[in-house]
Protein backbone atom coordinates (compact mmCIF):
# COMPACT_ATOMS: atom_id res chain seq x y z
CA UNK A 1 0.00 0.00 0.00
CA UNK A 2 1.00 3.63 -0.32
CA UNK A 3 1.76 5.41 2.93
CA UNK A 4 2.68 9.01 3.71
CA UNK A 5 4.26 9.47 7.11
CA UNK A 6 5.74 12.65 8.51
CA UNK A 7 9.16 11.80 9.89
CA UNK A 8 10.80 14.58 11.88
CA UNK A 9 8.81 17.13 9.92
CA UNK A 10 9.66 15.67 6.50
CA UNK A 11 6.90 13.94 4.55
CA UNK A 12 8.04 10.44 3.51
CA UNK A 13 5.84 8.72 0.92
CA UNK A 14 6.44 5.17 -0.22
CA UNK A 15 4.75 2.09 -1.62
CA UNK A 16 5.31 -0.52 1.09
CA UNK A 17 4.23 -4.03 1.97
CA UNK A 18 1.10 -4.05 4.13
CA UNK A 19 3.06 -5.96 6.77
CA UNK A 20 5.96 -3.49 7.00
CA UNK A 21 6.69 -2.53 10.61
CA UNK A 22 7.13 1.14 11.49
CA UNK A 23 10.67 0.54 12.76
CA UNK A 24 11.67 -0.84 9.35
CA UNK A 25 9.98 2.11 7.65
CA UNK A 26 11.97 4.52 9.80
CA UNK A 27 15.30 2.74 9.31
CA UNK A 28 15.06 1.48 5.74
CA UNK A 29 12.60 3.76 3.96
CA UNK A 30 13.26 7.06 5.76
CA UNK A 31 16.92 6.05 6.19
CA UNK A 32 17.17 7.09 9.85
CA UNK A 33 19.11 4.58 11.93
CA UNK A 34 19.16 6.12 15.42
CA UNK A 35 16.11 3.96 16.20
CA UNK A 36 17.45 0.53 17.13
CA UNK A 37 15.84 -2.89 16.92
CA UNK A 38 16.58 -4.69 20.17
CA UNK A 39 14.30 -7.47 21.32
CA UNK A 40 11.73 -7.15 18.51
CA UNK A 41 9.08 -8.34 21.01
CA UNK A 42 7.67 -5.12 22.56
CA UNK A 43 9.85 -5.58 25.63
CA UNK A 44 13.10 -3.61 25.49
CA UNK A 45 12.05 -0.19 24.22
CA UNK A 46 15.13 0.37 22.02
CA UNK A 47 12.83 1.11 19.06
CA UNK A 48 10.79 3.75 20.91
CA UNK A 49 9.71 6.69 18.75
CA UNK A 50 7.01 9.33 19.16
CA UNK A 51 3.82 8.72 17.17
CA UNK A 52 1.81 11.94 17.13
CA UNK A 53 3.80 13.02 20.18
CA UNK A 54 3.45 9.87 22.30
CA UNK A 55 6.01 7.14 22.87
CA UNK A 56 5.38 3.84 21.10
CA UNK A 57 7.46 0.76 20.38
CA UNK A 58 7.88 0.94 16.63
CA UNK A 59 8.50 -2.83 16.34
CA UNK A 60 4.84 -3.32 17.28
CA UNK A 61 3.21 -0.76 15.00
CA UNK A 62 2.58 -1.24 11.29
CA UNK A 63 3.72 1.49 8.94
CA UNK A 64 0.14 1.31 7.63
CA UNK A 65 -1.15 2.26 11.09
CA UNK A 66 1.10 5.34 11.06
CA UNK A 67 -0.07 6.46 7.62
CA UNK A 68 -0.89 10.15 7.82
CA UNK A 69 0.67 10.49 11.27
CA UNK A 70 3.74 12.32 12.52
CA UNK A 71 6.72 10.28 13.76
CA UNK A 72 9.59 11.76 15.73
CA UNK A 73 12.88 9.89 16.11
CA UNK A 74 15.95 10.81 18.09
CA UNK A 75 17.37 12.53 15.01
CA UNK A 76 14.37 14.85 15.03
CA UNK A 77 15.02 16.26 18.49
CA UNK A 78 17.93 18.46 17.52
CA UNK A 79 16.78 21.94 16.51
CA UNK A 80 17.41 23.34 13.05
CA UNK A 81 20.08 25.53 14.68
CA UNK A 82 21.90 22.39 15.81
CA UNK A 83 20.96 22.92 19.44
CA UNK A 84 20.22 19.74 21.34
CA UNK A 85 16.92 19.00 23.05
CA UNK A 86 16.87 19.33 26.86
CA UNK A 87 16.74 15.54 27.19
CA UNK A 88 19.77 15.10 24.93
CA UNK A 89 21.63 17.70 27.03
CA UNK A 90 20.60 15.86 30.20
CA UNK A 91 21.95 12.53 28.92
CA UNK A 92 25.20 14.26 27.95
CA UNK A 93 25.62 16.18 31.19
CA UNK A 94 24.80 13.24 33.47
CA UNK A 95 26.46 10.62 31.27
CA UNK A 96 23.23 8.64 30.90
CA UNK A 97 25.01 6.33 28.46
CA UNK A 98 27.10 3.19 28.66
CA UNK A 99 27.18 1.15 25.45
CA UNK A 100 24.58 3.48 23.94
CA UNK A 101 22.32 0.89 22.33
CA UNK A 102 19.28 1.71 24.46
CA UNK A 103 19.95 5.46 24.44
CA UNK A 104 17.79 6.64 21.52
CA UNK A 105 14.80 4.70 22.88
CA UNK A 106 15.45 5.93 26.43
CA UNK A 107 15.62 9.50 25.19
CA UNK A 108 12.36 9.23 23.24
CA UNK A 109 10.61 7.58 26.21
CA UNK A 110 11.91 10.42 28.40
CA UNK A 111 10.68 13.08 25.97
CA UNK A 112 7.20 11.51 26.06
CA UNK A 113 7.32 11.21 29.85
CA UNK A 114 8.27 14.87 30.32
CA UNK A 115 5.59 15.99 27.86
CA UNK A 116 3.02 14.30 30.09
CA UNK A 117 4.65 15.21 33.40
CA UNK A 118 7.16 18.10 33.17
CA UNK A 119 8.09 17.91 36.85
CA UNK A 120 8.41 14.22 37.75
CA UNK A 121 9.74 12.79 40.98
CA UNK A 122 12.56 10.27 40.76
CA UNK A 123 10.03 7.48 41.34
CA UNK A 124 7.89 8.80 38.49
CA UNK A 125 10.90 8.85 36.18
CA UNK A 126 11.69 5.24 37.06
CA UNK A 127 8.07 4.21 36.48
CA UNK A 128 7.97 6.22 33.27
CA UNK A 129 10.97 4.34 31.92
CA UNK A 130 9.58 0.89 32.79
CA UNK A 131 9.29 0.05 29.12
CA UNK A 132 12.98 0.57 28.38
CA UNK A 133 15.72 -1.87 29.29
CA UNK A 134 19.40 -0.96 29.60
CA UNK A 135 21.47 -4.14 29.33
CA UNK A 136 24.44 -2.33 30.85
CA UNK A 137 22.12 -1.67 33.84
CA UNK A 138 23.12 1.99 33.75
CA UNK A 139 19.82 3.18 35.17
CA UNK A 140 21.07 5.56 37.87
CA UNK A 141 22.64 8.00 35.43
CA UNK A 142 19.71 7.66 33.03
CA UNK A 143 17.31 8.68 35.81
CA UNK A 144 19.61 11.57 36.75
CA UNK A 145 19.70 12.61 33.09
CA UNK A 146 15.90 12.77 32.86
CA UNK A 147 15.63 14.71 36.13
CA UNK A 148 18.29 17.14 34.82
CA UNK A 149 16.32 17.52 31.59
CA UNK A 150 13.18 18.29 33.59
CA UNK A 151 15.01 21.03 35.53
CA UNK A 152 16.52 22.31 32.28
CA UNK A 153 13.17 22.36 30.49
CA UNK A 154 11.54 24.35 33.30
CA UNK A 155 13.97 27.26 32.93
CA UNK A 156 12.62 30.26 30.99
CA UNK A 157 12.94 29.48 27.31
CA UNK A 158 13.95 25.91 28.09
CA UNK A 159 17.58 26.96 28.19
CA UNK A 160 20.49 25.32 29.93
CA UNK A 161 21.06 26.05 33.62
CA UNK A 162 23.46 28.90 34.23
CA UNK A 163 27.03 27.68 34.24
CA UNK A 164 26.18 24.32 32.63
CA UNK A 165 28.01 23.54 29.44
CA UNK A 166 25.84 23.49 26.36
CA UNK A 167 27.25 20.60 24.30
CA UNK A 168 26.06 22.18 21.08
CA UNK A 169 28.60 24.91 21.70
CA UNK A 170 31.44 22.50 22.37
CA UNK A 171 33.86 21.53 19.63
CA UNK A 172 33.07 18.14 18.14
CA UNK B 1 10.62 -10.81 12.90
CA UNK B 2 7.90 -9.80 10.48
CA UNK B 3 4.35 -11.07 10.17
CA UNK B 4 3.28 -13.35 7.33
CA UNK B 5 1.82 -11.41 4.41
CA UNK B 6 -1.72 -10.10 4.80
CA UNK B 7 -4.01 -7.54 3.22
CA UNK B 8 -4.50 -4.39 5.26
CA UNK B 9 -7.94 -2.75 5.22
CA UNK B 10 -8.81 0.37 7.17
CA UNK B 11 -12.35 0.87 8.42
CA UNK B 12 -13.73 4.41 8.57
CA UNK B 13 -16.92 3.55 10.47
CA UNK B 14 -18.15 0.74 12.69
CA UNK B 15 -20.54 -0.30 9.91
CA UNK B 16 -17.68 -0.51 7.43
CA UNK B 17 -15.62 -2.55 9.91
CA UNK B 18 -18.45 -5.07 10.29
CA UNK B 19 -18.91 -5.19 6.51
CA UNK B 20 -15.20 -5.74 5.90
CA UNK B 21 -15.18 -8.52 8.50
CA UNK B 22 -18.14 -10.22 6.82
CA UNK B 23 -16.34 -9.97 3.49
CA UNK B 24 -13.11 -11.43 4.92
CA UNK B 25 -14.90 -14.29 6.69
CA UNK B 26 -12.73 -16.68 8.71
CA UNK B 27 -9.52 -15.17 7.34
CA UNK B 28 -10.14 -11.70 8.79
CA UNK B 29 -9.08 -10.23 12.12
CA UNK B 30 -9.81 -6.83 13.64
CA UNK B 31 -6.72 -4.77 14.50
CA UNK B 32 -7.18 -2.29 17.35
CA UNK B 33 -3.98 -1.14 19.10
CA UNK B 34 -2.25 -4.28 17.89
CA UNK B 35 -0.36 -4.95 21.11
CA UNK B 36 -1.71 -8.46 21.53
CA UNK B 37 -2.26 -9.37 17.88
CA UNK B 38 0.91 -8.04 16.18
CA UNK B 39 3.29 -9.88 18.55
CA UNK B 40 1.38 -13.10 17.85
CA UNK B 41 1.56 -12.43 14.10
CA UNK B 42 5.31 -11.78 14.28
CA UNK B 43 5.70 -15.18 15.95
CA UNK B 44 3.35 -16.64 13.27
CA UNK B 45 1.03 -17.92 15.99
CA UNK B 46 -1.63 -15.86 14.24
CA UNK B 47 -1.69 -15.76 10.44
CA UNK B 48 -4.76 -13.78 9.35
CA UNK B 49 -5.05 -13.08 5.63
CA UNK B 50 -6.92 -9.82 6.14
CA UNK B 51 -6.36 -7.27 8.89
CA UNK B 52 -9.21 -4.82 9.40
CA UNK B 53 -7.76 -1.78 11.15
CA UNK B 54 -10.36 -0.26 13.46
CA UNK B 55 -7.74 1.86 15.25
CA UNK B 56 -9.05 5.15 13.88
CA UNK B 57 -12.69 4.71 14.84
CA UNK B 58 -12.76 7.68 17.22
CA UNK B 59 -16.44 6.94 17.80
CA UNK B 60 -15.35 3.91 19.88
CA UNK B 61 -12.97 5.84 22.15
CA UNK B 62 -14.77 7.40 25.12
CA UNK B 63 -15.50 7.13 28.82
CA UNK B 64 -19.01 8.37 29.59
CA UNK B 65 -21.14 8.79 32.66
CA UNK B 66 -24.44 7.26 31.52
CA UNK B 67 -27.64 6.79 33.42
CA UNK B 68 -26.74 4.25 36.09
CA UNK B 69 -23.51 3.02 34.55
CA UNK B 70 -20.18 4.04 33.10
CA UNK B 71 -19.80 3.35 29.37
CA UNK B 72 -16.30 2.74 28.03
CA UNK B 73 -15.72 2.59 24.28
CA UNK B 74 -13.88 -0.57 23.23
CA UNK B 75 -11.08 1.42 21.60
CA UNK B 76 -10.28 3.43 24.73
CA UNK B 77 -6.56 3.07 25.36
CA UNK B 78 -5.06 1.92 28.66
CA UNK B 79 -3.41 5.37 28.88
CA UNK B 80 -6.81 7.07 28.72
CA UNK B 81 -8.32 4.73 31.33
CA UNK B 82 -5.33 5.33 33.60
CA UNK B 83 -5.73 9.13 33.44
CA UNK B 84 -9.52 9.41 33.43
CA UNK B 85 -10.86 11.63 36.24
CA UNK B 86 -14.28 9.97 35.85
CA UNK B 87 -12.81 6.48 36.36
CA UNK B 88 -10.62 7.68 39.24
CA UNK B 89 -13.79 8.82 40.99
CA UNK B 90 -16.22 6.08 39.96
CA UNK B 91 -14.22 2.97 39.01
CA UNK B 92 -10.75 3.36 40.52
CA UNK B 93 -10.13 -0.39 40.12
CA UNK B 94 -10.22 -0.03 36.33
CA UNK B 95 -8.05 3.10 36.28
CA UNK B 96 -5.47 1.51 38.59
CA UNK B 97 -5.31 -1.80 36.73
CA UNK B 98 -5.07 -0.11 33.31
CA UNK B 99 -2.12 1.89 34.63
CA UNK B 100 -0.40 -1.39 35.56
CA UNK B 101 -0.68 -2.92 32.06
CA UNK B 102 2.69 -3.28 30.33
CA UNK B 103 4.55 0.01 30.18
CA UNK B 104 3.83 3.58 29.01
CA UNK B 105 4.48 2.75 25.35
CA UNK B 106 2.13 -0.24 25.48
CA UNK B 107 -0.51 1.86 27.25
CA UNK B 108 -0.30 4.48 24.49
CA UNK B 109 -1.44 1.84 21.96
CA UNK B 110 -3.26 -1.00 23.72
CA UNK B 111 -7.03 -0.80 24.18
CA UNK B 112 -9.48 -2.21 26.71
CA UNK B 113 -11.49 -3.92 23.97
CA UNK B 114 -8.42 -5.49 22.43
CA UNK B 115 -7.34 -6.82 25.80
CA UNK B 116 -10.76 -8.32 26.56
CA UNK B 117 -11.29 -10.02 23.20
CA UNK B 118 -7.74 -11.39 23.23
CA UNK B 119 -8.97 -13.25 26.34
CA UNK B 120 -5.55 -14.02 27.73
CA UNK B 121 -5.97 -15.33 31.28
CA UNK B 122 -2.59 -13.74 32.09
CA UNK B 123 -3.83 -10.24 31.14
CA UNK B 124 -5.08 -7.87 33.80
CA UNK B 125 -8.22 -6.36 32.33
CA UNK B 126 -10.22 -9.60 31.84
CA UNK B 127 -10.05 -10.19 35.61
CA UNK B 128 -10.96 -6.55 36.25
CA UNK B 129 -13.95 -6.85 33.93
CA UNK B 130 -15.08 -9.92 35.87
CA UNK B 131 -14.64 -8.23 39.25
CA UNK B 132 -16.66 -5.27 37.97
CA UNK B 133 -19.33 -7.61 36.52
CA UNK B 134 -19.26 -5.64 33.28
CA UNK B 135 -21.63 -6.06 30.35
CA UNK B 136 -20.16 -6.13 26.86
CA UNK B 137 -21.83 -4.75 23.76
CA UNK B 138 -20.98 -6.38 20.43
CA UNK B 139 -21.99 -5.35 16.91
CA UNK B 140 -22.39 -7.91 14.16
CA UNK B 141 -24.01 -8.11 10.74
CA UNK B 142 -27.43 -8.60 12.37
CA UNK B 143 -27.13 -5.78 14.90
CA UNK B 144 -25.98 -5.26 18.48
CA UNK B 145 -26.29 -7.53 21.46
CA UNK B 146 -25.20 -7.55 25.09
CA UNK B 147 -23.02 -10.26 26.62
CA UNK B 148 -22.52 -10.64 30.36
CA UNK B 149 -18.87 -10.69 31.36
CA UNK B 150 -19.46 -14.00 33.18
CA UNK B 151 -20.55 -15.57 29.84
CA UNK B 152 -17.77 -14.03 27.74
CA UNK B 153 -14.70 -16.21 28.29
CA UNK B 154 -15.31 -19.66 26.83
CA UNK B 155 -11.93 -21.36 26.61
CA UNK B 156 -8.24 -20.79 25.94
CA UNK B 157 -8.14 -17.45 24.02
CA UNK B 158 -11.78 -18.07 23.13
CA UNK B 159 -14.73 -15.74 23.70
CA UNK B 160 -18.48 -15.66 23.11
CA UNK B 161 -18.03 -13.32 20.13
CA UNK B 162 -19.31 -14.76 16.87
CA UNK B 163 -17.05 -14.57 13.79
CA UNK B 164 -17.25 -11.03 12.42
CA UNK B 165 -18.67 -9.57 15.63
CA UNK B 166 -16.99 -6.42 16.92
CA UNK B 167 -16.84 -5.49 20.61
CA UNK B 168 -17.97 -1.86 20.77
CA UNK B 169 -18.61 -0.95 24.40
CA UNK B 170 -18.03 -2.04 27.98
CA UNK B 171 -20.79 -1.07 30.43
CA UNK B 172 -20.13 -1.08 34.14
CA UNK B 173 -22.68 -0.32 36.81
CA UNK B 174 -21.52 1.86 39.69
CA UNK B 175 -20.41 -0.65 42.34
CA UNK B 176 -22.70 -0.86 45.35
CA UNK B 177 -19.73 -1.87 47.49
CA UNK B 178 -16.95 0.67 47.01
CA UNK B 179 -14.00 -1.28 48.43
CA UNK B 180 -11.56 -2.30 45.70
CA UNK B 181 -8.02 -3.55 45.21
CA UNK B 182 -5.76 -4.68 42.41
CA UNK B 183 -2.73 -6.81 43.25
CA UNK B 184 -0.23 -7.97 40.66
CA UNK B 185 2.95 -9.92 41.22
CA UNK B 186 5.63 -9.67 38.54
CA UNK B 187 9.38 -10.12 38.34
CA UNK B 188 9.80 -7.07 36.09
CA UNK B 189 7.36 -4.17 35.94
CA UNK B 190 6.47 -4.81 32.28
CA UNK B 191 5.79 -8.53 32.63
CA UNK B 192 2.47 -10.28 32.66
CA UNK B 193 1.30 -11.06 36.17
CA UNK B 194 2.64 -14.32 37.58
CA UNK B 195 -0.57 -14.05 39.58
CA UNK B 196 -2.93 -11.11 40.03
CA UNK B 197 -6.15 -10.40 41.91
CA UNK B 198 -8.90 -7.88 41.25
CA UNK B 199 -11.44 -7.15 43.98
CA UNK B 200 -14.55 -4.98 43.89
CA UNK B 201 -16.74 -5.37 46.96
CA UNK B 202 -17.54 -9.07 47.28
CA UNK B 203 -16.43 -9.97 43.75
CA UNK B 204 -12.97 -11.45 43.34
CA UNK B 205 -11.27 -12.44 40.07
CA UNK B 206 -7.85 -13.96 39.48
CA UNK B 207 -5.21 -13.28 36.83
CA UNK B 208 -3.26 -16.22 35.41
CA UNK B 209 -4.63 -18.97 37.66
CA UNK B 210 -6.34 -20.93 34.88
CA UNK B 211 -6.55 -21.17 31.11
CA UNK B 212 -9.56 -18.85 31.22
CA UNK B 213 -10.06 -15.61 33.20
CA UNK B 214 -12.28 -16.56 36.13
CA UNK B 215 -13.85 -15.42 39.38
CA UNK B 216 -12.64 -16.94 42.64
CA UNK B 217 -15.91 -18.61 43.63
CA UNK B 218 -14.64 -20.13 46.87
CA UNK B 219 -13.47 -16.74 48.13
CA UNK B 220 -16.71 -15.02 47.12
CA UNK B 221 -18.83 -17.67 48.89
CA UNK B 222 -16.70 -17.40 52.04
CA UNK B 223 -17.07 -13.59 52.03
CA UNK B 224 -20.83 -13.91 51.54
CA UNK B 225 -20.94 -16.30 54.51
CA UNK B 226 -19.28 -13.65 56.68
CA UNK B 227 -15.65 -14.76 56.63
CA UNK B 228 -12.99 -12.09 57.11
CA UNK B 229 -10.26 -11.39 54.53
CA UNK B 230 -7.74 -13.92 55.85
CA UNK B 231 -10.22 -16.79 56.16
CA UNK B 232 -11.82 -16.06 52.78
CA UNK B 233 -8.45 -15.76 51.03
CA UNK B 234 -7.57 -19.31 52.09
CA UNK B 235 -10.02 -20.46 49.37
CA UNK B 236 -8.32 -18.50 46.57
CA UNK B 237 -6.78 -21.47 44.75
CA UNK B 238 -9.87 -23.69 44.99
CA UNK B 239 -10.99 -24.95 41.62
CA UNK B 240 -8.09 -23.34 39.75
CA UNK B 241 -5.55 -25.13 37.55
CA UNK B 242 -2.57 -22.81 37.13
CA UNK B 243 0.29 -23.69 34.83
CA UNK B 244 3.86 -24.43 35.85
CA UNK B 245 6.27 -22.43 33.73
CA UNK B 246 9.61 -20.64 33.82
CA UNK B 247 8.24 -18.05 36.24
CA UNK B 248 6.55 -20.23 38.82
CA UNK B 249 5.33 -23.72 39.64
CA UNK B 250 1.61 -24.36 39.97
CA UNK B 251 2.01 -24.77 43.74
CA UNK B 252 3.80 -21.45 44.00
CA UNK B 253 1.01 -19.78 42.02
CA UNK B 254 -1.58 -21.30 44.36
CA UNK B 255 0.33 -19.90 47.32
CA UNK B 256 0.61 -16.50 45.64
CA UNK B 257 -3.11 -16.46 44.90
CA UNK B 258 -3.88 -16.93 48.59
CA UNK B 259 -1.36 -14.29 49.72
CA UNK B 260 -2.38 -11.69 47.13
CA UNK B 261 -6.08 -12.31 47.73
CA UNK B 262 -5.60 -11.75 51.47
CA UNK B 263 -3.81 -8.48 50.74
CA UNK B 264 -6.44 -7.44 48.22
CA UNK B 265 -9.36 -8.19 50.53
CA UNK B 266 -7.72 -6.33 53.41
CA UNK B 267 -7.04 -3.32 51.20
CA UNK B 268 -10.56 -3.39 49.76
CA UNK B 269 -12.03 -3.56 53.28
CA UNK B 270 -9.95 -0.52 54.28
CA UNK B 271 -11.51 1.42 51.39
CA UNK B 272 -15.14 0.58 52.16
Amino acid sequence: MKVAIGVNGRQVEAEVEDRLLLVHFVREVAGLTATNIGCDTTSCGACTVLLDGESVKSCTVLAAQADGCEVTTCEGLTGSDGRWHAVQRGFHAEHGVQCGFCTPGMIMAAVSLLAENPDPTEAQVRAGLEGNICRCTGYHNIVRAVLAAARDGRLPGGGSPAGAADPAEEPA
Amino acid sequence: MIPAPFTYRRARTVEEAVDLAAEAGDEGKFLAGGHSLLPLMKLRFAVPEVLIDIGRLAELSYIRDEDGHIAVGALTRHHDLEHSALLAAELPLLARAAGAVGDPQVRHRGTIGGSLVHADAASDLPAVGLALDATLVARGPSGSREIAMTDFFRGLFETALEPGELLTEIRIRRPAERGWSFQKFTKRAIDWAIVGVAVQGGRVALVNMDSVPARAGGVERALAAGDGPAAAAAHAAEGTSPVSDINASAAYREHLARVLTARALAEAASRN
